[in-house]
């Protein structure tokens, strides 16, 4: 077994009845970097979080690394939220404290070198920070451990063009062939050439799981077009 | 600056092209030291199994040599490159006609256009 997740008759139904992961089962290798698109209310955000073991699957299971999710593959898995979840109060500095406690794998003069390069200074408050500078810093966070798997909700989602580009750079420079990231966006053209596989969610099932090369191959098109074609309302 | 990649067409084969072309133009002159995959897909901005896959085509064609402790090198065989250099020329020069043509001008009117247009750039003589 060389995949790093088993996924197998995952689904996911909440309370009203609607069902957000519809019986998906994939397999996610070592080392890639994976796009998982999808329509806005696809399922993305619900199947992150069931691999983070924020959300229990209502079937079917996840494996990470052969573990069940649970407290084995938390220490494994480095996840950036769509949403902050770090106190506007805390100096940055305090907030690697906090990783360093919290993350065996986490290091912090990896971060604090990355914080250095943008010249972000590491005694200034989270609340300070401008909108695209905290994603920054939230990227830089994730970075730092050195887990079997990135996963990053939305991590380009409303940055200027400059820091799109500084985290696209650095989700290449810190590629490591045991090691897989998978990011969840909407905004396919600015990622697609640092993507090898892209995954297609609609209504909470699993429309196509190929390499970005095969899709351009194939249909002689771009992802972002094809998944426009695709997702034609 | 990050490599603009075409829409229409596989990313590999773009990387390829590209590199290709800057050992033709002496970007990297014959025998040069090549990056790494991982320094060139981060100056390229684009994913490094991507860039490995490219290498590892640029080496069957022979333009690419990979010592086991020092990296990846351009050939030292100026015949192999020139003879690319040859058939990019041919192509592009095929591309040409093939547009001039469907525009709908003939031989004689392609190749004055062409005269033309080299009379206009002095400074490359």
């Amino acid at each position: 077994m060389n995949d790093l997740v088993q996924i197998v008759n995952l689904t996911k139904v909440y309370e009203a009845g609607r069902i957000a992961i519809n019986d998906i089962t994939l397999n996610l290798p070592k080392g890639r970097i994976i796009g998982l698109l999808g329509p806005n209310g696809s399922g993305k955000t619900t199947l992150i979080k069931m691999m983070n073991g924020l959300l229990t699957p209502t079937s079917g299971s996840i494996r990470i690394n052969g573990n069940e999710v649970g407290v084995e593959t938390k220490a494994h898995v480095a996840y950036l939220p769509d949403r902050t979840y770090l106190s506007g109060n805390q100096k940055i500095s305090e907030v690697l404290d906090f990783f360093c406690d919290f993350y065996e794998d986490f290091d912090r003069s990896k971060a604090l070198e990355m914080l250095k390069s943008l010249d972000i200074e590491p005694d200034r408050k989270m609340q300070t920070l401008s909108k695209g500078t905290k994603e920054k810093v939230q990227l830089i966070l994730v970075m730092s451990r050195k887990a079997d798997l990135y996963i990053l909700d939305e991590p380009i989602a409303g940055v200027d063009p400059a820091a799109r580009d500084y985290i696209l750079r650095t989700i290449i420079n810190n590629y490591n062939p045991e090691a897989t990231v998978l990011i969840s966006t909407h905004l396919i053209g600015d990622i697609e050439q640092v993507l090898d596989e892209v995954i297609f969610l609609r209504y909470g099932q699993l429309v196509l799981y190929t390499s970005v090369d095969h899709i351009r191959e194939q249909k002689g098109k771009s992802v972002d077009a094809y998944f426009r074609e695709v997702f034609a309302c | 600056m990050a490599w603009t990649m075409e829409n229409d067409r596989p990313i590999y084969a773009q990387l390829i092209e590209r590199i290709q072309m800057q050992i033709v133009s002496g970007e990297y002159p014959p025998g040069a030291k090549l990056p790494s995959v991982r320094d060139l897909a981060a100056i390229a901005a684009v994913n490094p199994n991507t860039m490995q896959k490219a290498f590892a085509e640029l080496e069957r064609s022979g333009l690419i040599i990979t010592q086991r402790t020092n990296g990846r090198n351009v050939t030292e065989d100026a015949e192999l490159i020139s003879g690319i250099r040859q058939k990019l020329a041919n192509e592009h020069t095929a591309d040409f006609y093939d547009k001039m043509k469907s525009l709908g001008f003939t031989k004689q009117e392609a190749l004055d256009f062409l005269t033309q247009s080299f009379e206009g750039d002095k400074d490359n003589e």
